[in-house]
């Protein structure tokens, strides 16, 4: 059975140290989200913004089944080392590997997805000023929302989606798997050249994605070699004996909205529809990992892909064909689990764009940031009739991507949007209010000193009693404004919130 | 599938019934030009912004491989 379909997406952002010799990728991003956290734990610039940490203690699984009660007293064990840090609005932001990431908080649809992701890129824009105010002149900051170097490394933009554990992992090998190779035609952010180990860089002077090059297994563990197409990770960060958490790690950050919803919502309502067994087999893929590589080759979206019962299909008409299904499931099943009214709009918009790519992608320039890049690429080519080999073209690829307003080629689009800018200012403080998000948002606005350490499924404070209390938040469709607001606001101390949730846990939805 | 293609695609061979056929590719033929005027406008602001070095530029950005 589908369950509501808890989304979030965590972006790893390329980063870029000028006027220095021998950058060091890892400082760099320690200076620009130190830098940031400064700058708004300083009076006056908002809703408070506390330094408090991230909490590495791993949950036992079987323990807080209960969910959402404050449970005696656990030592909380932070061992972060590197800069890792929880902000008001829920989203986390740290350093991982050698790159700033921001996880955006857990929202209970793809529109808020893409309302929290863009106030994702402001907070990194704003990390960039506060560092530029820190460093010596001649020396800057800058960073990307891509996932290549154009040279053979990728970072990743993680996506991340609640799921019913009794459904079988096959089936949603099988039957994601499909999506996740076909969403292609719009998910891609383009790219330059080919980074596939053996071909030729100009062989493929132009995909539609970042990350296909890099893929190799169909199924699998790894995040950074041998990257699978489904990842294994099971992590649920949630009661682990409802839910499982399924981490896609094979999408491409998106600047267009657009991109961004269709991204998320989609896969949303595929994998409710995995959930709830209503695709056919009949749409597996013989060769998941050639036709991921072979969807992203293919801009002319012609290539037909060999199916599990031997027909041939094209990405194209394998999205028309899960677009249908996901009609229909919608008509019978209703959008609960899937984001509500949102999941109209992004069916709406799903069948829009097939139609575009399939008589004329240019009309998505704006829309999908495949078509938006190869428009500017063309144009620029054409101009000053450069090969397609020539470098500015490479340049011109990562500079679409740069953060940077008054750098980025991307923001001169004009690109279609879904949220409104002040819904975006606003979401960079302030938590979504129809997730757990919203107590760990709320809490750390309220009491910013109280709060010892956070992550996904539970809080630690310290009331300023002998030992310090933890509040497991199991539950992602639990703390949302309607259960805890009033609460909230009620509340004066830490302490009378601990005592009060002790004495009325949450109920939740089943209980 | 056959079905679903024809329910999709817009057919190429023209026919007397076509008449509609005709705005609609006319309507995308002005919708592109539309378009090049757009991104000609785009391309001189681009030429302003582009990193005066391009190959410097796209040599010296290497990033660690992440997640």
């Amino acid at each position: 059975m589908a369950v509501r379909k808890i989304l979030g997406i965590e972006t790893e952002f390329g980063i870029a140290q000028r006027g220095v010799v021998d950058p060091n990728p890892i400082t760099a991003s320690s200076l620009l989200i130190n830098a940031y956290l400064s700058r708004r734990a300083e009076p006056g610039s908002g809703p408070g913004a506390p330094r408090v940490g991230w909490d590495f203690l791993d949950e036992t699984p079987d323990m807080d089944i209960r969910g959402f009660a404050p449970i005696g007293s656990l030592a909380p064990e932070v061992e972060a080392h590197l800069v890792n840090a929880v902000l008001t609005n829920g989203a986390r932001y740290y350093v991982d590997h050698a790159h700033p990431e921001l996880s955006i908080p857990e929202c209970a649809d793809a529109r808020a997805a893409v309302r929290w992701d863009r106030a994702g890129e402001m907070i990194l824009v704003d990390s960039m000023k506060a560092a530029d105010e820190i460093l010596p002149d001649g020396q800057e900051l800058v960073v990307y929302k891509n996932n290549s170097d154009g040279k053979g490394n990728s970072y990743g933009c993680h996506e991340n989606y609640l799921m019913d554990r009794s459904t079988p992992f096959g089936r949603i090998v099988q039957h994601a798997t499909t999506h996740l190779v076909t969403r292609q035609v719009f998910t891609g952010a383009g790219k330059v050249g080919c980074e596939a180990p053996g071909v030729d860089r100009m062989a493929v002077p132009f995909q539609l994605t970042q990350r296909a090059d890099f893929f190799e297994e169909e199924v699998g563990l790894e995040t950074t070699l041998k990257r699978p197409i489904i990842n294994t990770r099971d992590e649920p960060h949630a009661d682990p004996l409802r839910y499982r958490r399924l981490h896609v790690i094979v999408g491409d950050a998106n600047l267009c909205e657009v991109a961004t919803l269709l991204k998320l919502g989609t896969t949303a309502i595929v994998l409710a529809m995995v959930e709830d067994g209503v695709l056919d087999d009949d749409i597996s893929l013989v060769d998941p990992v050639r036709a991921l590589q072979k969807v992203s080759w293919d801009t002319k979206l012609s290539a037909p892909l060999l199916l599990g019962d031997g027909r041939t299909a094209t990405a194209l008409d394998l999205q028309w064909e899960l677009l249908e299904s996901a009609q229909k499931y919608l008509l019978e099943e209703g959008d609960e689990m899937v984001g509500g009214a949102v999941a109209g709009e992004v069916v709406g918009r799903w069948e829009g764009v097939l139609t575009a790519l399939e008589n004329s992608p240019s009309e998505l320039f704006g829309v999908v940031d495949w078509v938006t890049k190869r428009g500017l690429l063309d144009g620029y080519r054409e101009r000053h009739g450069l090969e397609a080999n020539d470098i500015r073209l490479a340049a011109m690829d990562l500079q679409y991507h740069d953060l940077r307003p008054n750098r980025s080629l991307f923001a001169r689009v004009g690109a279609e949007t879904v949220v409104d800018l002040d819904e975006v200012v606003r979401a960079v403080d302030n938590p979504p209010a129809d997730t757990r998000a919203y107590f760990r948002g709320r809490c750390l606005q309220r009491w910013p000193d109280r709060v010892v350490a956070a992550n996904w499924d539970s809080m630690v404070f310290d009331t300023g009693e002998d030992s310090l209390r933890r509040v497991p938040m199991m539950e992602p469709a639990r703390g949302t404004s309607d259960h805890v607001g009033t609460l909230l606001d009620e509340c004066h101390t830490v302490t009378e919130l601990l005592d009060r949730l002790s004495e009325n846990p949450i109920a939740g939805p089943d209980d | 599938m056959a079905e679903q293609e024809k329910q999709h695609r817009v057919p190429t061979e023209p026919s007397d019934q076509d008449v509609e056929e005709v705005d609609v590719n006319s309507v995308a033929v002005e919708q592109v030009d539309e378009l090049k005027g757009q991104i000609d406008g785009l391309l001189d602001e681009i030429d302003e912004v582009l990193e005066s070095n391009a190959e410097e530029f796209v040599k010296s950005y290497i990033q660690k491989g992440g997640e």
